[in-house]
């Protein structure tokens, strides 16, 4: 499988990388570490006729703490935050997910700006952005802008993100004594998630969020809503499919999904005690 | 490191480098890629095919459709199908290029020739087929119906009737008398086999005209060789065919392929080096599937549960076309349904159907995995239905009451070598703490854990050593079953041996060497075998159905016996001694009663190069040829214990244990029995629990890559613990009998044996293979699906 | 494009399409064809090389994107004295190999397992492996390879 033929420019600085998507507009992709879009031009799924290269800035590279939030560059690989003492520490969850992402030769490259740009409902970051109630830090002509994780998934492959924008850094509120689990259910351990759930248990609430459950990635708001209003953490995981509509392909159909997806939150909901 | 040491394989210096050479590997100057156009629908006829915009492109050479190949008159013979299984089996002609219809999804339409790797697959995508869609025949279910025909100039799908019945009048009269009966009705899921090595071709012309030189992934060079000669007219004496280092088979590198006939033709027509390589998610299309049957299987059984009568009817599915040995896979199974067991009424009928899904063809064990699986969920059925312990139940049925036999002729009509089968059981129940494990599995079921533990088992016979070629003409299959070896002393003492077995991955060049290092008393690293080019080893029949040591290596062992023979009148004629006086044991020749005095073989080479001194009438050079066709085939035998855990939340099934006691008679190199063994088991667990081409309503394959085809990976699978019995075949001079498709004839049926008995609580009595995690939670919700 | 790394050891330099996937660079360009390709999506791992010391899928990378970095291949494992890189001895020694195909891949996959777990248990060593397959060995041997590497380092 060859991917069609395309222009490639480097980009040397995020500012650069903006005005080379201002001046190529839709026909131009952001080149990370590649995880997601080169296998679809493989298949030529995609065919972008620039591919702009950010791969060179290190610089959207890191993992620092500051103040009660942890900012992470976008360019930081998943192997990277798998890693990483200070997630380990602050967001032990976050650490844990990007080690679930794909494998070791994967995370190497992959990274975990690519991996939410990307969008897909059945990737297991989105789903601890989710939980985690981090925030998505975007640059582009018009200057910097943060949007909340909730905020920024809208469709399927579809985010918040314009077209001349790019993603700099995701932020993340520290939460090092918060009780965490994510499920990932698949048959393969390579493969993606048939169902995964994200649930972060703090002393005021639980949020809880699917992978693989629609069309983007989700919080189970039914589930949260729930043990908000005082059910069993049984209770709320019987509604772990409210709402829902799940996608129906060769390993599982939405039936099955939505009991995979009680039956998992029920066990991240035993883990995290809520 | 003689017969039956582990010696370390002589192959993997090169592999472990990178300095294997596959096909894809070899580039000669000049050289065009072909980039396939492949149909996108699974019937439909071809209205219009325009290469136009293709051929503007840069570097591109030339582009063809199905109608202008036919116009070259390229083809002497539609693909070949070696085996017409009965007189009047349908088989519809076959080119490599479709010109009028295509009968499957990614049937090929139109091929273009460019520069590069990339500037092919850039022409492919610009050429333009129009196609008007037909009604597509999309599973086995659909064709056996026979509403739509796969082929529109056919008034039925189904392509042959096939029986064997020996004695019908018994099957009845066993099943009018049985105290307890039991139908299996079994999927055999289509499997693609994927050899990790996708297959590939290369196709060299001589620059002087004339000669061709074919590289190709390929299993069977010999066979490949003769049915280009026969299919495209170039002339057999001007072909060489060379299968380098080729990356894995499982019966899926057996065939006569378009891609390989096309660079044939079009680089021997070019005057140019024409090649291919097959992408992963092309594989799909570009190279047969495996299986895809629908079973039934009936036993009668007395009050003790010693089974009298089985009954069987296959609907096989051959996909759109008959390949090499399309319709002959069910056949090969069909002697196996009655496993291990004495049971005195057989009857088997086998119907053919044609699909509009990519052809069918051998996948690791061909028909015999399927014949295993058969009777040895049906023997679980039946102790189920019994109350009885599965292990009881075989242990009432088995051969020979599982004490040891020679020469046993069951009802399927094949006399089995060699067996005994009650040890072997009860090795592999102490293995794997068969006591323990039920007693696990009653705490499990009484706690009501959410895990719960399943137990299956299968006792397996498969048929190794294809075969007696006058038992392939008794079934109509158009090929020998021998195999042909050459030793050659060489003046220095080394030692050549030239084989037509073919290996890609089973380690013949360190197999053949032991058993020339036993003969002659020498080092094996003095050995170099010669394999897979047909100018070095001009016959062959190369390496399917677990042959190429039961025939292949017991060819040399014989070429090396008559070596041995000659060096021994050459011993007598220089020791002025009777032949008979003679005495040989570990490379030298000695006079009876004077063993100071001998000579090794080796110098005996020499002499036979510098022919100064020989016997009178003998001839110069000491090499000797076999062509061994063997009397008999070989019958290994095992038990294989599977141990799963079923997470009864997510219907997820883990296999925890795996255990096989496996008799493939004498070993040459365990190290490599074990490997096949491996291997082997874990492909039958993928068609258990992973695999299967998944097909939509119109015939498109919704699972082409590795992404969605499901070859599992290290995490699925549990170390295997392995042991062996030894029962020596009485087949061949060696006593082996044939281990490479063992492992796969064991492990889908003890997987499912096991996931099924962890289920029966459910009332669960069956389940469709694979045992997705879905399939099993819906079982255990009491759906059934 | 021109695009400069490091290969092995050795400083190559190549002109390629930006759309030349680092697998064919290697294989086609540079004539480096122990790393071998398998699959199509990222699955197989039979195109394994360490970028800058860390295994990396090389069918998932363009070539333009390795421009001033270290490649290594299967060839650059052994000493130049031809001695094999002691997971490639274990590998022959435990059989871990079977066609050879996936090899390459395995070798450069369980390397960098080891260079990050210097002494992985079991289980961490099929989930370092997890995106590398097999089709011959059923991995026992595999896993029994590395095992024995990481016991002799």
């Amino acid at each position: 499988m060859i991917p069609a033929a395309f222009d490639y420019v480097t980009a040397d600085s995020a500012d650069a990388a903006i005005a080379a998507l201002t001046e190529h507009g839709d026909e131009a992709k952001l080149l990370a570490g590649g995880h997601s879009l080169i296998p679809l031009m493989k298949f030529r799924l995609a065919t972008p006729s620039v591919l702009i290269d950010i791969g060179r800035l290190s610089d959207l590279s890191y993992i620092k703490e500051d103040g009660d939030q942890v900012a992470v560059g976008a360019m930081t690989t998943h192997r990277a935050i798998e890693n990483s003492d200070v997630l380990k520490a602050q967001l032990p969850m976050l650490a844990h997910v990007a080690g679930q992402v794909g494998d070791p030769s994967v995370r190497h490259r992959g990274t975990l700006g690519g991996s939410i740009a990307h969008g897909d409902p059945a990737s297991d970051l989105p789903a601890a952005l989710l939980a985690l109630g981090g925030s998505v830090v975007v640059k582009g002509p018009n200057g910097e802008r943060t949007i909340a994780a909730d905020d920024f998934f809208t469709g399927f492959l579809e985010t918040a993100l314009a077209p001349d924008e790019l993603m700099t850094e995701l932020r993340f509120p520290k939460m090092p004594d918060a009780k965490w689990s994510y499920q990932k259910f698949n048959r393969r351990a390579q493969d993606w998630a048939i169902v995964g759930v994200a649930a972060v248990t703090n002393p005021m609430n639980t949020s809880v969020a699917l992978v693989n459950m629609g069309a983007m990635p989700l919080r189970a708001e039914a589930v949260e809503a729930a043990l908000q209003g005082g059910a069993s953490a049984a209770d709320a995981a019987a509604k772990a499919g409210d709402g829902m509509s799940p996608p129906t392909d060769l390993n599982a159909d939405a039936n099955y999904r939505n009991a995979l997806a009680q039956t998992l939150v029920a066990r991240a909901l035993a883990e995290t005690g809520a | 490191m003689t017969i039956g040491t582990p010696m370390l394989r002589k192959e993997d210096p090169k592999l472990l480098t990178g300095e294997g050479k596959f096909v894809d590997d070899i580039h000669v100057s000049g050289e065009l890629w072909m980039g396939m156009v492949r149909s996108p629908m699974a019937h439909a006829k071809i209205l219009s095919v325009d290469v136009s915009e293709a051929l503007k492109m840069p570097g591109v050479h030339s582009a063809y459709s199905g109608a202008d190949l036919n116009g070259m008159g390229l083809w002497a013979a539609p693909l070949p199908c070696a085996w017409p299984v009965t007189e009047d089996m349908v088989n519809p002609p076959h080119f490599p290029v479709a010109a009028e219809y295509a009968r499957h999804v990614g049937e090929i339409v139109a091929v273009v020739l460019a520069d590069s790797r990339y500037g092919a697959a850039d022409a492919a995508e610009a050429v333009i087929v129009d196609f008007e869609q037909l009604p597509a025949v999309a599973s086995l279910d659909e064709a056996v119906a026979d509403s739509k025909m796969a082929h529109s100039d056919l008034s039925t799908n189904k392509a042959y009737h096939w029986a064997l019945e020996p004695d019908n009048a018994a099957v009845e009269a066993a099943f009018a008398n049985a105290a307890h009966t039991v139908t299996g009705n079994f999927v055999q899921q289509r499997m693609i086999p994927a050899a990790m090595e996708p297959r590939g071709v290369l196709a060299v012309p001589s620059p002087h005209g004339g000669e061709l030189t074919l590289y190709s992934a390929s299993q069977v060079p010999h066979l490949l060789k003769v049915l280009i000669a026969a299919t495209t007219g170039l002339p057999e004496n001007k072909l060489r065919v060379i299968a380098p280092a080729v990356g894995g088979g499982f019966g899926a590198k057996l065939n006569v392929n378009p891609d390989e006939l096309l660079a044939a033709t079009l680089s021997n027509k070019l005057a140019k080096p024409v090649r291919w390589t097959e992408t992963r998610s092309e594989a799909a299309f570009s190279t047969h599937q495996g299986r895809g049957q629908n079973q039934r299987i009936e036993l009668a059984a007395d009050a003790d549960g010693k089974v009298t009568g089985c009954r069987v009817h296959l609907d096989a599915d051959m996909g759109a076309y008959m390949m090499l040995i399309t319709p002959g896979v069910p056949l090969l199974g069909s002697f196996l349904y009655t496993g291990v067991y004495d049971i005195p009424a057989f009857g088997f009928t086998c119907d053919g159907h044609f699909t509009n899904l990519t052809p069918t063809d051998a996948y690791r064990g061909a028909g015999r995995p399927e014949a295993s699986y058969a009777i040895e969920r049906a023997m679980d059925m039946l102790a189920a239905e019994m109350g009885m312990d599965p292990a009881e139940l075989r242990r009432r049925n088995y051969i020979a009451g599982g004490d040891h036999f020679e020469n046993f002729t069951v009802s399927s009509t094949l006399a089995f070598d060699s067996g005994h089968y009650g040890p072997n059981l009860d090795k592999a129940l102490e293995m794997a703490d068969y006591d323990g494990l039920r007693a696990e599995q009653k705490k499990r079921r009484d706690a009501g854990d959410a895990k719960q533990l399943g137990i299956g088992m299968v006792t397996y016979v498969e048929i190794c050593g294809l075969a007696p070629s006058r038992a392939l003409g008794g079934l109509n299959f158009n090929s020998g079953g021998w195999e042909h070896a050459t030793v050659r002393m060489l003046p220095t003492g080394k030692v050549e041996v030239v084989s037509g077995s073919t290996p890609h991955g089973q380690g013949h060049e360190t197999s053949w060497s032991q058993i020339i290092a036993t003969k002659f008393g020498m080092d094996p690293n003095d050995v170099e075998v010669l394999h897979s080019d047909t100018a070095l080893s001009p016959l062959g029949l190369d390496t399917y159905g677990s042959r190429s040591l039961s025939v292949g290596g017991v060819a040399i062992a014989m070429a090396a016996d008559k070596v041995i023979e000659k060096a021994r009148l050459m011993a007598a004629h220089m020791f002025e001694a009777a032949p008979g006086d003679v005495e040989y044991e570990n490379g030298s020749f000695s006079v009876k009663g004077t063993p100071a005095k001998s000579v090794h073989i080796a110098e005996l080479g020499f002499g036979a190069f510098l022919a100064h001194d020989l016997p009178d009438g003998m001839e110069p050079n000491l090499q000797e040829q076999v062509s061994f066709d063997p009397p008999n085939f070989a019958f290994p035998f095992g038990t294989h214990v599977a141990v799963v855990e079923i997470d009864e939340g997510t219907g997820n099934v883990e296999l925890l244990d795996y255990i096989a006691v496996d008799d493939c008679g004498n070993q040459v190199n365990p190290l490599i029995v074990e490997g096949q063994v491996h291997g082997g088991i874990v492909q039958g667990v993928g068609q258990a629990l992973f695999e299967a081409a998944a097909y939509d309503e119109d015939g498109n394959c919704q699972n082409p890559s590795f992404l969605d085809y499901l070859v599992p990976s290290p995490m699925e699978m549990p170390n295997i613990k392995t042991d062996y019995t030894y029962t020596p075949s009485t087949s061949n001079i060696l006593g082996v009998k044939g281990v490479g498709e063992a492992g796969t004839i064991g492990s889908a049926a003890a997987v499912m044996n096991a996931v099924v008995d962890g289920l029966s609580p459910h009332g669960v009595k069956d389940m469709k293979m694979p045992a997705t995690p879905q399939r099993v939670w819906n079982a255990i919700q009491g759906v059934t699906v | 494009m021109k695009v400069d790394l490091t290969v092995n050891g050795s400083a190559m330099s190549a002109d390629v399409e930006p759309r030349t996937l680092l697998v064919h660079l290697i294989r086609d360009d540079l004539d480096l064809t122990g790393t071998n390709v398998g699959c199509d999506t990222s699955s197989c791992g039979a195109c394994t090389v360490h970028v800058n010391g860390e295994s990396v899928k090389s069918c998932t990378m363009f070539a333009v994107q390795a421009q001033g970095l270290e490649i290594t291949t299967i060839e650059g494992m052994a000493a130049d004295d031809g001695t094999l890189h002691p997971m490639q001895e274990a590998f022959r020694q435990c059989h871990g190999l079977q066609c050879g195909y996936c090899t390459p891949g395995m070798v450069m996959a369980a390397t960098s397992l080891l260079k990050q777990n210097p002494s992985p248990s079991e289980a961490e060593v099929r989930e370092g492996l997890e995106g590398n397959l097999c089709r011959c060995t059923g991995y026992h041997n595999i896993v029994k390879s590395v095992m024995s590497a990481a016991g002799g380092a």
